[in-house]
């Protein structure tokens, strides 16, 4: 098992690169995700391969996406999906009947399941003419890679993906799945820290920053969860997963149940704080989206990444 | 809730076994499709059939044709779990009458995934 030296250098890189905790307890989790990465490098164990990092910028950028990559599902957790189709969907469909386009961020994305189950609500719900453009963003580069490819293994495929939805969505290709094209263009991909500053983007209408905020301690969740007020529409829709909050966090947000059951909690900002109160000049950079422009996020920065 | 498990190989029954008992199913095995209509026809209660595709005697497929064709069991759910992954098997399966098709090799996440979708578990999933 990783030293304790070591797990504490790894859990400082991973802290100052990302902000992400890694606390005790996690050592198995490090070792799992960095021993591959140690064999390739020729280094006999973790220990070795953590000398090896701090020297090596290369390997430890490698070594910080290895780490921050998560396991996913498609419609994960399904209440939520339910409640976007069957609450907050209807609700952007009457209120955003002018502009009939929709602007979403799957803010941590991982390798796009989130993102494309969404493109799938939104394929088979959007009446005619309407558009949506649903931004991924992540902190991994290979993870943005896979986003942006849209190639599922077997197994991933597995992990509640709907059999009507396989075959209606993918296509076979050797032994992987790919997305369609259509669906494919309706997702785009950039990288984003977000415990860093972001980058100019669309406001929102929904923002799913769901099973994330865990990672975060407590001031930078209030910092993450201050900025994000600052991307959503006055009247937008804010995910967390079930068992995150912005309560004791930012009052910035009203929490409203909805789904099945009543199951869901969306936030959504609370009336005159939010978007409608971004500090002077943010709202320009906000770069408040039309249609047309909905590849803003394709011009962020290549990486806002510190250190790596 | 009770699941009919329709597999050929022994291993694979006990994997599936283990798994959705796990979620509380009762369950009953059988070695192929004639061996789970055998059971079905002698007045088993299942709630959900767990069927691999390619097995002697009666193939998955067959089966679920044969059940679907049958009113008395119009409220059996029908999970295709097989190594068959072409597109076109997938499509075959659907309107055949299968709900839901998981391709081996699986993780038991998978199932209660899938099971979730179905709205199919016995007692609360955990999230």
């Amino acid at each position: 098992m990783i030293s304790e030296t070591n797990f504490g250098y790894v859990a400082d890189l991973l802290r100052r690169e990302t902000a992400m905790l890694c606390e005790r307890g996690k050592e198995y989790l490090v070792e799992a995700r960095l021993l591959p990465l140690a064999r390739q490098a020729g280094d006999p164990d973790v220990d070795r391969y953590v000398d090896r990092l701090r020297t090596d910028g290369r390997e430890r950028a490698r070594a910080v996406d290895a780490l921050t990559i998560n396991e996913t599902s498609w419609f994960r957790d399904l209440a939520p999906y339910q409640a976007f189709t069957d609450n907050v969907l209807p609700q952007l469909l009457s209120s955003r009947a002018h502009t009939r386009h929709l602007d979403i961020w799957s803010a941590a994305c991982s390798s796009g399941q989130e993102a494309y189950s969404i493109a799938m609500l939104l394929d088979e719900a959007l009446p005619a003419g309407w558009t949506a453009r649903i931004h991924a963003t992540d902190v991994s580069p290979s993870m943005l890679e896979r986003v942006r490819t849209g190639r599922y293994s077997q197994v991933e495929m597995n992990r509640g993906m709907p059999a009507t939805r396989l075959v209606k969505y993918f296509q076979r290709v050797g032994s992987e799945w790919e997305i369609v094209p259509s669906l494919r263009s309706m997702v785009t991909v950039a990288p984003l820290n977000l415990a860093a500053p972001f980058p100019p983007m669309p406001t929102f209408d929904v923002v799913l920053l769901r099973n994330v905020l865990i990672y975060f301690d407590q001031t930078t969740k209030r910092d993450i969860l201050a900025r994000v007020s600052r991307t959503i529409s006055p009247d937008g829709f804010l995910f967390l997963g079930s068992t995150e909050t912005t309560l004791d966090l930012d009052d910035a947000w009203v929490r409203e149940t909805t789904g099945p059951a009543g199951r869901v909690v969306v936030h959504r900002p609370r009336a005159g704080m939010a978007a409608a109160t971004r500090p002077a000049g943010a709202a320009s950079s906000a770069g408040i989206a039309s249609p047309t422009t909905a590849s803003t996020a394709n011009q962020l920065p290549t990486t806002l990444r510190t250190g790596a | 809730m009770h699941a009919l498990i329709i597999d050929d190989s022994r291993t694979m029954r006990s994997i599936l076994k283990r798994i959705v008992h796990e979620l509380g199913f009762e369950t009953t095995e059988a070695a192929n499709g004639q061996e789970a209509l055998d059971v079905l026809e002698a007045g088993l209660q299942a709630d959900l059939c767990l069927i691999d595709w390619n097995m002697p005697l009666m193939d998955g497929y067959t089966f679920v044709t044969r059940v679907r064709a049958d009113q008395r069991w119009r409220n059996l759910t029908l999970m295709m779990v097989t190594t068959e992954s072409e597109h076109s098997q997938i499509v075959r399966a659907l309107a055949a009458g299968a709900h839901e098709y998981v391709i081996k090799p699986f993780t038991a996440e998978a199932i209660v995934e899938k099971l979730e979708l179905l709205g199919l578990h016995a007692k609360e999933v955990p999230a």
